[in-house]
């Protein structure tokens, strides 16, 4: 009597990837069209949308050409499909520069926010959460429980104003707005955009300690609504994972404490907690869009918003598909994690 | 290794009070094999993890006496009880689908048990697990020790779990509903193993079912359970002369090809054996 | 049971229900009751109501008329005159805060209204169709799901012109997906029920069965999603307003409020941090109310 049933590892998992992979060309796809039809069919006048409307007329009458605008609307997308081959997201009415190239100048700073959040909400939430869990019902417990959820009712524009407030102009303890003081301005090369890094690969430690310090409150700032959510999550998957049968056969087996909270409940929820940190990233990217703006910080987030002011629809829709793209992009290492990580689905 | 238990009450809060599960059980256990026999909700999983002080957290539990080989169950301390559990005595649980950890391979679960209470390398306990595994009559030990529990089968399930349990050579074991979750082909063959094992190492054994018949043929006492009490107690092999019309009726409602019946009796609940 | 039980509390905690209004409002009456032990969702509940009224009696709660300028009395501080002070035309801060509470409760109910019937709707008809119908309204749903809510909202509000329509549309289009996602997760267990089956025997139309019998058991889930979804829905038609996007001044909208004084913060800095104060407490009460609901109507997702 055969005793082991075998899951058929490879090839099913293989192509439950596969699955999730084939999803990703879908989604762009819509993210494409819909930016599309966002700057195409929604504006009454598309060309005066791109182009402003201080354009001569024969600036306006190229751009029509350009854009095929006498042209049925799936002909338009063909053109647009066309130039986002080559990387051409039209021109930025704001900094007369190729939008792709302005992309790329501000995108790393919003990287190093976002990530130095992440990794700050990662490191206190996730233990937090454990903890919660494990005290149940205690005073810890309860604390954190609350702070959560407080943390993801406020405003992160009201939380980015009050700390400015609070810290830099009563305290004095933080520096203010924007990535750097306006001594260091320049004085960094740029290698990667970020400027925490390009100052210590420099090896310009002034430079790198302001860089530091001026990251500090928007990180943190950013960090606190993620942290929310993680600590949430986590405290959520533990409290179901210690709830398992199997926890009550690892204390018959008298092992001790931490060690069943660690290996044994904590090794259940890494996977859907991986999810979680993962989406949330994402999430972070539309937090980054917010506090960017109070901080003033030069990332692609204080971008969208000025090209937003200035209604430079090409920048708009070209800062729009690249952050919805790492979005969609997140949403899949998210999935793709679930799918090699847990045991279970191999 | 002698567990004495006088006078056992578990009670839960719930929002009429408190809701008593548990309400004076007593019982005396030597290197025997006694058999827990009841229906659902009559405590009889609750009064065995008590032996361990395995019991959710918001259980209420008193007893005139609580021992484990003259330890107070009640009294010891977190550190005490975990020398007690695994090390003297072992649970075997109901569905191994459940009760064992998803995330962690068979052998090493079994490796846990062998290091946490023997002590030495990954490496031995590992080999240890494998020899255990081949104990509990599998037949290919190195790949089931290799395989996840979703991997195995739900016989196989159960003697990695009984493997586990026996890993740091305990003089007790605890199983609780050792084969309702398997099919009935495998239960005789899984319930012979746990006698033949428990029998070689001197062991002793509790074991809790709500079949009357199949505890009354592998445990040498048996005590019937019903609404958190202990409604008769004796030898198994006096249980077709048993008193109380509870074991009666459950007694009497077996099917028979010996004493064939044109009509099963119907088991009639007295209040009255809920006591006051 | 106790015999001093009133009459009407007798008849809701019933283990015998005579008629089907007996029995759903003893179930009513007991999540009720089950609520009302859980201490912060009462607070959550209490704000909200207390929001609810006030916003909807501006009119007569407020003290000033909310557009009435008076640059004299620019950025003033709180006094008997202006319970919260003066902004940065000289409007009492007081009135603009309970008129914008109108504006931001206005935008969420109007939303929840378009959103929640929508994602009902294509979620129960994917789960009950199946097939082909069934893929093709997922891969539409999960393709609103990837998007980035804000980011996708301020897009399309730059398209149109940016105000209040457009950003409550904006927030629609990308706010529904979940709901779809829930309404079909909760047909997929419903469908394959028996009583189902039953009904499908009479002869039911597919319509009479997702409309009458499917979709109101989805209906106390979705009502917790909603609840919460509330709260974030709340925050970003606040950001939005933050970024000059949503409501557009002199609109008292909490958002674009903090957006037009935010320079003020070093002098008056309660003028732009009391509308931040009111979107925390919005958020909060329905998070707690939501959560509150979650425990009581949805026990295993708890």
């Amino acid at each position: 009597m055969s005793g082991t049933r075998d899951a058929g590892r490879s090839p099913a998992r293989f192509r439950a990837s596969l699955s999730s992979l084939a999803s990703v060309p879908i989604t762009l796809g819509g993210l494409i069209l819909v930016t599309f039809l966002i700057g195409r069919a929604v504006p009454i006048d598309p060309v005066i949308a791109i182009v402003g409307d201080h354009a001569t007329p024969d600036v306006i009458a190229r751009v029509r050409l350009e854009l095929g605008l006498d042209q049925p609307l799936f002909v338009q997308f063909w053109i647009y499909l066309e130039h986002l081959a080559r990387g051409d997201l039209g021109h930025s009415v704001m900094t007369s520069r190729p939008v792709t190239q302005d992309i790329l100048i501000f995108f790393p700073a919003t990287l190093e926010l976002a990530t130095t959040a992440i990794l700050i909400a990662v490191a206190l939430g996730v233990p937090l959460g454990v903890i919660a869990a494990a005290r149940q019902g205690s005073r810890l417990d309860q604390a954190v429980r609350v702070l959560s959820l407080a943390g993801q009712s406020v405003p992160i524009f009201v939380l980015g104003l009050v700390c400015l407030l609070v810290f830099y102009v009563k305290l004095g303890i933080a520096p203010g707005t924007g990535q750097q003081d306006v001594l260091y301005e320049g004085m960094v090369p740029r290698l990667t955009g970020m400027r925490v890094l390009d100052a210590a690969l420099a090896g310009d430690w002034d430079a790198f300690w302001d860089a530091l310090a001026h990251l500090a409150q928007p990180a943190l700032v950013l960090a606190y609504f993620s942290l929310s959510i993680i600590t949430r999550m986590t405290r959520a998957f533990m409290l179901e994972a210690l709830a398992g049968e199997y926890i009550i056969a690892a204390r018959a087996k008298g092992l001790s404490p931490a060690r069943i909270l660690w290996r044994h409940a904590f090794g259940n929820i890494m996977v859907p907690l991986i999810t979680i940190i993962a989406l949330t990233y994402a999430g972070l990217l539309e937090g980054a869009v917010l506090t960017e703006t109070v901080f003033s910080w030069p990332g692609i987030g204080l971008y969208l918003t000025g090209s937003l002011l200035n209604a430079d629809m090409n920048a708009v829709l070209g800062a729009t598909l690249v952050i919805g793209s790492v979005y969609v992009g997140l949403n899949l290492l998210a999935d793709l994690a679930y799918r090699v990580f847990d045991p279970r689905v191999r | 290794m002698e567990v004495i238990v006088r006078n056992l009450r578990i009670a839960f809060p719930s929002h009429q009070g408190m809701a008593e599960a548990v309400r004076g059980v007593s019982f005396t256990l030597k290197k025997e094999k006694l058999g827990i026999v009841g229906e659902s909700g009559s405590g009889k999983t609750l009064t065995a993890r008590s032996i361990l002080r395995l019991l959710p957290r918001q259980a209420r539990v008193e007893a005139d006496r609580l021992e484990f080989d003259g330890i107070d169950v009640l009294r010891a301390d977190e550190a005490a009880l975990r020398r007690i559990r695994g090390k003297r005595a072992g649970l075997i649980m109901q569905d191994p689908k459940y009760s064992l950890n998803p995330v962690m391979t068979a052998g090493a679960q079994i490796a846990e048990a062998w290091r946490a209470h023997r002590g030495g390398s990954g490496k031995a306990a590992l080999a240890a697990a494998v020899e255990l595994l081949a104990q509990v009559q599998i037949r290919d030990p190195r790949r089931v020790a290799l395989s996840y529990p979703h991997e195995l089968s739900g016989g196989m399930g159960q003697r990695v779990m009984i493997a586990m349990m026996l890993a740091p050579d305990p003089e007790l074991l605890i199983a609780d509903e050792p084969t309702s979750a398997l099919d009935a082909t495998v239960q005789a063959e899984i319930l012979r193993l746990i006698e033949d094992l428990v029998s070689r190492r001197g062991m002793g054994l509790i074991l809790i079912s709500h079949d009357l018949p199949l505890v009354s043929h592998f445990c040498d006492r048996v005590l019937v359970m019903y609404g958190g009490r202990v409604l008769e107690e004796c030898r198994a092999s006096a249980l077709a002369r048993a008193q109380h019309p509870y074991t009666r009726g459950l007694l009497d409602c077996l099917p028979s090809l010996v004493h064939p019946q044109r009509q099963l009796p119907i088991l009639e609940r007295d209040p009255a054996w809920l006591g006051p | 049971m106790n015999s001093s039980m009133s009459p009407t509390r007798a008849y809701l905690l019933s283990d015998t229900p005579q008629s089907r209004r007996q029995a759903g409002l003893g179930r009513a009456y007991r999540g009720w009751l089950q609520f009302r032990r859980n201490r912060l969702a009462m607070a959550g509940l209490l704000a909200a109501a207390v929001l609810i009224l006030a916003s909807l009696a501006a009119p007569l709660l407020a003290t000033h008329d909310p557009s009435a300028q008076s640059l004299p009395e620019r950025y003033a501080a709180p006094s008997a005159e202006h319970w919260l002070g003066t902004d940065e035309v000289g409007r009492d801060l007081y009135s603009r805060l309970l008129y914008g509470g109108r504006i931001t409760l206005g935008m969420v109910v109007v939303i929840m209204v378009l959103v929640a019937p929508v994602g009902l709707a294509v979620g129960t008809v994917a789960g009950y169709a199946g097939g082909f119908l069934d893929r093709a309204l997922m891969r539409l749903t999960d393709v609103f799901l990837a998007f980035p809510r804000l980011i996708l909202a301020l897009a399309f509000v730059a398209a149109l012109r940016p105000g209040i329509t457009s950003a409550i549309i904006a927030i629609a289009l990308t706010a529904w997906p979940p709901y779809a996602r829930l309404a079909r997760a909760e047909t997929l267990t419903i469908r394959n029920a028996d009583f189902i089956a039953a009904v499908r025997l009479t002869g039911a139309s597919a319509t009479r069965i997702v409309l009458r019998h499917i979709a109101p058991l989805c209906v106390s889930s979705l009502i917790v999603r909603v609840t919460l979804d509330m709260s974030g829905i709340i925050l970003t038609a606040a950001g939005l307003g933050f970024l000059g996007m949503g409501a557009q001044p002199p609109m008292p909208e909490w958002g674009t409020m903090i957006a037009t004084t935010r320079g003020e913060i070093l002098d008056a800095w309660w003028v732009p941090t009391l509308p931040g104060i009111a979107i925390f407490v919005a958020s909060l009460a329905f998070n707690l109310l939501g959560d509150g609901l979650r425990d009581v109507l949805d026990p295993k997702q708890g």
